[in-house]
């Protein structure tokens, strides 16, 4: 039931949209550590307030979105494209 | 005057007693305790992970000294929330033992606590809608059967025998194919687990602190020595985490992250009906999980709301949609109303499976990521958790939940083996 | 004292009954009548009913006590027409015509219960008792006993709900409650131009003014409403009745439940409304409250506000000698009107002084100020009242009034946080809540200052509470001050434990009546102040809602619907019998039943199959940067293929297993044709979306699911180059131009055709692919042409006896391509790919990994599929794997299999055991590929 404004389609419901994990992640190089492929394979912020997530919007546009929420109010706080 | 600590044992003869004494009798459940300087161990997290591990400290392991900080009301977070199903057809050998560990320990709980917690072994099975379906859980059958766990294939005549209301006309969305069954399987009512851990670790002198939330770790000497408090700085040798959905936000403040990722659960409860359903029914295909309470009333719960939130609550689409798949599994339910929904914080892990063990902070201890599981293994979960912190080491059954299973990639993969939560 | 009663109409009753209209129904197999705009609970009443239904555990008698969603006893069982509900809400149910109504929760009727003798036993099972007994020798044997005594009604096989709807809206201005706080705030919104949605739970707006006695602008309260609706009507106002707010959810979004719609436009006669708003205005109103004193259950006690409605609205006069309690002011108004409609009444004020004692003496009242209720006095329903002071009275009817309760639950629903106000003795708005206002009564205020006037009452009267021992609290779980005192005795003394122990506010009117009165208590008995007590949240459903009517028309079909194919109907002229894969529906085989599996395996091998291929993906890939998508994306690279050839390969997750498998087509350099597995389509899309958002210019390659634009028809045998030929696409066929694993461009019917040889068969085979609209025509063709038609089944026989795999059948969540033999990437590669470094973690690195390898049986009966092989450790049976694919193969005469088993590879030769479901087989780990090794028959 929530509303997402996505920064290409405006305003959807929640129901459009997929969750797809932290934003910011960086994908390591081959030669990593098994410790830093760990990391970047299952570390979770998983924040308890304002968060920064990936989320895709599968029934719309289909781009992949950042979104800036709260996960305890959820207040919807910005959205941006990936792509600058 | 009888030592606080005295609880009044319970049975029908003492209820009598009472019934004509005006219930004058009876006495604290649990004492609400002011907390001490510092404790052998301190448990952060006062749902029925946190109170059975304390209760098999002081029990199991004689640790003499024990709190246990709850930040709001004991069992006040998931254990009070969950469809209360408990059961242990897991696929992996890893999870068996440990699931079924705790099924044996439901088992003896009510007589081993002195307090009922209506253990009902009404078995549970779960539908399988297609050939195909029925291949995959051919394959988690025979693993379970394999790992000491007895479960039967059903014909579609057996499964429709034993859940009368499911449809079995021919067009229905859910065709019944056949069941997978765990007769051992059943429901328990959920506050009483908690109370009744509460009240024997009360009487084993464990401080159960409630409104205490901890809100800074302080180490000493290379581990952590104490926690800041609303109600004061608490030091111990050891201290274990079982706080559920809350794990990330704890460990942030102890400075190191987990596998953990925090969901609604939504659980439902229809207006109650005289029986209707003797079993506990599941479809992993629409994820619809529903059984009926002793009061009548029917327990319903689904898939994951997959935004992460902390707000106990979820969205009204999941509502609909877990709902919409149990009325077309049983039409006749289409009847009955919704009473209530409300929703937990689940943390879930890659894997579907628990961590269990040392955290990235000597002195520190995890017990979490039972994501929607938590409920069944509180006995389990207790019992190994107890043994982590009375020893400093794994017990067996709990090595192969180490943290550090990430980091080699030995994940016990529950998530992708057929299995439903 | 004759009890309730229809009174004559005069004018001044019955204002929401058409009288004209008379309409039948039953109540426990009496026949009753009642008119047009009745609720079920006004006729029962008119009928003089009194007991409606026995209590959840004392199975005392109980009554009707409210007039709407907050009434706790007349929970019914309704039968009208299609519809069943065992637990309707009489006082919210529309009187229809021929309704069974049914009391429900006693053994035999509410008037003669059987279980009646259990509330002789009522001192021994007080609350949670049940966790303090039923413990020896085991709970089950207890628990049948338990489970038949519990619930309300009853459903069974034949019980069945009409189908339902549901509708969207998105307003700028949602109002919840038509009263006159409401329609101001609506009339606000919509003069200035807003899109406005006014709703309201009765059949028409004005909320309390319809039975209050009130002069607002110089029009008594029905005509003033009245007046109001047309002005909203006027402003565009978007009204709805009989709708009830069940829910309000993130970002202004409410649910609504509207009810009394006409079977035309809907069978169960509800509407579901999902609606979004800019602001939502809470006018909601309040709810009496009960008063505390013994006995205060018996049917014949009943809200003071409720007697009232019934009176003006329904006409029914609840009783002829009526004592009414109450705290405050609003309760005279209610005397008055009952002694109009010819009831003798004396008022019980537990205040000392009250400005409106002497107009009621005046008005021949009977008042007694500074008095309150000791216990109400009868045996199965009220006889009389005995009062603090000594006084006994005689009464048919007791009317309560405790104070008010405004009606918060969606306020806290969007996460607002009440607070106490000592004032009126209620919870009320605390914190703000962006979007959303709370006003009128909803707010604890009714004057026009927001002060509380001397309607409201103050702190519930606990006097009786403490010196009575039966004090209901909670009448629906029949909770007693009692059973609080106990819960406090015991510790469960925060509020949550209290409501969880005792189950006071848990039935289905959500404690709407108990809640407040439970807190009181609560406070008094742990010495706090009600405030500092804390409050329980409130949880949607506001009332509760069919489970049909959540459902809406998400059921059957539309619930997870199955996709087709565009040929479908073509197969099943053909006789096709179908199976649903997945999500699709596809042809299983041809035939009366299964043994028509083996011919068309035979036709495959030996003769010439047609197969309808066209759910397999077809994803486009184009672009400057497609090549080195696909090389991200597969594990084979991709970019060294040369155009008009195809390449199989596979896509890993990022754990190193295997995602998916395909084969990729390259048209040019710079267009890819990527197909997957049927039934994955979506996800592999999804994947090699993600990627290329993540890492390349999204100006440099593009992604188009062509899936369903084209059909391919898949021509497998020895003769397939025969029938292909007679579908003259004008490209060579010839094998040096078409080698396998290569493709050309030709035509069918005008249109562009893609012709393919690639084998999922293992014989020489050639997929077309056409436009989706022209695949029955091509199936057609290779029909006459001569082709037999095969299905999924075998095909799924054909491709394991030539050891292919099902990716997520054959593999599982941990599989990566060395388990299944391909391991040149792994070694070779030094470019990033998705699960590259997963390949090399300890896990994916050690011994004892699950490999593919084939099985064959050691018998003539396939090892069924789920079979586990084992081995024993000391003592233990321990699993090394399991059967993945397993079936009698037609070519060979014998059973073939795959299997995932620990350490496979090094194994082959060995026999082992294999478990299934308590019965062993045996066979031997054999190569994958049981026919054809080299691949020959794919050139024949």
């Amino acid at each position: 039931m929530q509303k997402f404004p996505c920064p290409f389609c405006g305003p959807r419901a929640d129901r459009e949209f997929r969750y797809g994990g932290d934003a910011g992640k960086l994908r390591p190089p081959r030669d990593c550590t098994d410790a830093e492929w760990a990391r970047y394979r299952y570390q979770r912020a998983n924040g308890k307030g304002v968060t920064h997530e990936l989320w895709l919007h599968a029934d719309g546009c289909g781009r992949w979105i950042e979104i800036e929420r709260d996960t305890m109010t959820h207040e919807v706080f910005a959205t941006r494209s990936l792509v600058p | 005057m009888k030592d606080a600590a005295h609880k009044r044992h319970y049975s029908a003869w003492s209820l009598f007693r009472e019934g004509l004494r005006g219930q004058r009798g009876w006495t604290p459940a649990w004492r609400d305790r002011d907390p001490e300087s510092a404790y052998d161990v301190v448990i952060i997290g006062g749902g029925g992970h946190g109170l059975a591990t304390a209760y098999y400290l002081a029990k199991q392991h004689g640790v003499k000294r024990v709190a246990l900080l709850e930040k709001g009301w004991i069992g006040g977070g998931n254990t009070g929330r969950n469809t209360t199903i408990i059961r242990s057809n897991y696929f992996y050998p890893q999870s068996a033992a440990l699931y079924d560990l705790s099924v044996s320990l439901y088992e003896g709980l009510t007589r081993e606590l002195n307090y009922n917690i209506m253990f009902s072994q009404r078995g549970l099975i779960e539908i399988a809608h297609t050939d195909a379906e029925l291949e995959m859980m051919a394959r988690a059958a025979n693993a379970m059967r394999i790992n000491g766990i007895p479960i039967e294939l059903l014909s579609r005549e057996r499964t429709l025998a034993l859940a009368p209301l499911l449809d079995a006309s021919p067009h229905t969305r859910w065709p019944v194919r056949g069941a997978l069954q765990q007769r051992r399987a059943g429901t328990a009512r959920h506050d009483a687990v908690a109370w009744g851990y509460a009240r024997a670790a009360d009487a084993l002198g464990v401080h159960i602190i409630q409104n205490c939330e901890v809100t800074g770790f302080e180490m000493a000497a290379g581990r952590l020595g104490a926690v800041n408090t609303s109600r004061g700085t608490i030091r111990a040798e050891r201290f274990g985490m079982a706080v559920a959905g809350n794990s990330s936000a704890l460990a942030k403040l102890a400075g190191f992250e987990l596998p953990i990722q925090s969901y609604t659960l939504q659980a439902m409860v229809s207006e109650p009906v005289k029986p209707c359903l003797d079993t506990i029914v599941l479809s992993s295909a629409n994820g619809v999980y529903v059984s009926q309470s002793d009061k009548g009333e029917l327990v319903l719960g689904g898939n994951l709301d997959r935004c992460p939130s902390y707000m106990q609550r979820g969205s009204f689409r999941v509502t609909q949609s877990v709902i919409a798949s149990l009325v077309e599994m049983f039409p006749a339910f289409a009847t009955l109303k919704l009473m209530r929904q409300w929703g937990g914080v689940v943390d879930t892990t890659p894997d579907n499976s628990p961590i269990i063990g040392p955290s990235p902070v000597p002195g520190l201890f995890l017990n979490c990521g039972w994501g929607t599981g938590g409920f069944k293994a509180i006995p389990a979960g207790g019992t190994l958790f107890a043994h982590v912190l009375a020893t400093g080491q794994h017990h067996p059954l709990s090595a192969p939940f180490d943290l550090s299973r990430f980091e080699s990639g030995e994940v016990i993969d529950e998530a992708h083996a057929g299995v439903v939560h | 004292m004759s009890g309730p009663q229809r009174i004559d109409s005069s004018g001044a009753y019955g204002s929401g009954i058409d009288r004209a209209q008379r309409i039948d129904f039953s109540f426990d197999g009496e026949p009753m009548s009642g008119f047009a705009g009745d609720t079920v609970a006004a006729a029962l009443l008119a009928n003089g009913v009194r007991l409606v239904g026995r209590s959840f555990k004392y199975h005392r008698p109980r009554g009707i006590f409210t007039a709407g969603g907050e009434e706790p006893n007349a929970i019914v069982d309704l039968r009208h027409a299609q519809r069943h509900d065992p637990n309707a809400r009489a006082t919210l149910e529309p009187l229809q015509h021929g309704m069974t109504i049914r009391s429900t929760h006693a053994r035999g009727t509410a008037q003669r219960d059987t279980f009646s003798f259990v509330d002789r036993f009522a001192r021994f099972i007080p609350a949670g008792f049940y966790y303090k007994t039923f413990m020896w020798p085991r709970f089950r044997l207890y628990e049948g006993m338990i489970r038949a005594l519990a619930g309300i009604g009853r459903v069974d096989a034949s019980s069945r709900a009409p189908g339902s709807r549901q509708q969207f809206l998105n307003v700028d201005r949602c109002v919840i409650g038509g009263g006159p706080a409401g329609i101001a705030a609506a009339l606000a919104a919509a003069r200035a131009g807003k899109k406005v949605l006014l709703v309201d739970d009765h059949a028409q707006l004005g909320g309390s003014l319809r039975w209050r006695s009130a002069r607002i602008d110089d029009l008594e309260g029905i005509g003033w409403s009245a007046a109001r609706e047309r002005d909203l009507r006027a402003a565009g106002v978007h009204i709805m009745t009989q709708t009830t707010a069940v829910g309000l959810y993130d970002h202004n979004a409410v649910v609504l439940l509207e009810k009394g719609l006409p079977p035309t436009k809907c069978a169960n006669g509800e509407c579901l409304w999902q609606v979004r708003a800019q602001d939502i205005v809470l006018a909601s109103g309040a709810i009496e409250r009960p008063l505390l004193f013994e006995n205060n259950d018996k049917p014949g006690v009943m809200l003071a506000d409720a007697v009232l409605r019934y009176l003006r609205i329904y006409a029914v006069r609840c009783g002829e000698r009526v004592v009414v309690a109450t705290s405050n002011d609003s309760a005279y108004g209610v005397a008055h009107e009952l002694t109009a409609a010819g009831a003798q009444c004396v008022v019980v004020d537990m205040r000392g002084h009250s400005d409106l004692a002497a107009t009621a003496r005046a008005a021949g009242i009977d008042v007694r100020l500074g008095d309150s209720i000791d216990s109400a006095l009868g045996r199965t329903q009220v006889e009389g009242a005995r009062l603090k002071s000594g006084a006994t009275l005689a009464a048919d009817l007791i009317a309560v009034s405790g104070g008010w309760t405004p009606l918060i639950h969606l306020y806290c629903h969007a996460r607002g946080k009440p607070r106490w106000d000592d004032r009126i003795a209620a919870l009320v708005p605390g914190s703000d809540v962006p979007g959303l206002q709370v006003v009128g009564s909803a707010k604890g205020a009714d004057t026009a200052d927001d002060t509380p006037s001397a309607s409201w009452g103050g702190a519930p009267d606990l006097w009786a509470a403490s010196a009575r021992r039966r004090v209901w609290v909670d009448l629906q779980h029949d909770v007693t001050t009692k059973d609080i005192e106990l819960a406090v005795r015991e510790n469960f003394a925060s509020v949550e434990h209290l409501k969880r122990y005792t189950t006071l506010g848990m039935a289905t009117d959500q404690g709407k009546t108990s809640n407040v009165n439970g807190l009181a208590i609560l406070a008094a008995q742990t010495g706090r102040g009600i405030d500092a007590v804390g409050v329980t949240t409130f949880r949607p459903p506001f009332v509760p809602v069919s489970m049909a009517t959540i459902a809406a028309k998400s059921l059957g079909e539309l619930q997870s619907p199955v996709r087709r194919l565009a040929a479908e109907n073509v197969h099943r002229e053909e006789g096709a019998h179908f199976r649903e894969y997945g999500d699709l529906l596809r042809p299983a085989w041809y035939g009366l039943d299964a043994s028509a599996i083996a011919r068309e395996c035979g036709h495959a091998r030996n003769g010439v199959a047609v197969f309808d291929a066209s759910s397999l993906g077809k994803i486009e890939v184009i672009g400057p940067q497609a090549a080195a998508l696909l090389d991200f994306i597969f594990y084979a690279r991709m970019s060294t293929l040369a155009p008009g050839r195809l390449r199989y390969g596979l896509a890993l997750a990022e754990s190193g297993a295997i995602f998916d498998d395909g084969v990729v087509l390259r048209l040019a350099p710079e267009h890819f044709v990527v197909s997957c597995s049927s039934g994955h389509v979506a996800a592999m899309v999804a994947h090699l979306e993600e990627w290329r958002q993540d890492r390349f210019d999204l100006a440099h390659v593009f992604i188009h699911d062509a899936s369903a634009h084209w059909a391919t028809i898949a021509v497998s045998g020895p003769q397939s180059k025969h029938v292909v030929a007679s579908l003259d696409a004008g490209a060579p066929l010839d094998d040096e131009q078409l080698p396998h694993m290569a493709a050309r461009i030709g035509t069918f019917a005008g249109r562009p055709a893609r012709i393919a040889r690639v084998s999922f068969t293992g014989e020489r085979c050639y997929e077309i692919a056409v436009p989706a609209r022209l695949a029955a025509d091509l199936w057609r063709k290779a029909r006459a042409a001569g082709a037999e038609p095969i299905g999924v089944e075998a095909l799924g026989v054909l491709r394991a006896e030539k050891g292919y795999i099902f990716v997520g059948q054959d593999t599982d969540s941990e599989t990566m391509p060395h388990d299944i033999g391909v391991n040149g990437p792994r070694d070779k590669r030094r470019d990033a790919f998705v699960g590259d470094r997963s390949l090399f973690t300890p896990f994916a690195s050690r011994t004892g990994r699950r490999q593919l390898v084939g099985i064959a049986a050691s018998g003539n009966q396939p090892i069924p599929v789920g079979a586990h092989p084992v081995e024993q450790a000391n003592d233990k049976l321990r699993s090394i794997g399991y059967v993945t694919s397993s079936c009698w193969s037609p070519a060979l005469g014998r059973p073939v299999a795959l299997g995932l088993v620990e350490d496979g590879r090094n194994r082959l030769g060995e026999e082992l055991q294999f478990e299934y479901l308590g019965t062993r087989y045996s066979g031997t780990l054999v190569e994958s590929c049981f026919l054809d090794p080299t691949g020959a028959r794919l050139h024949a």
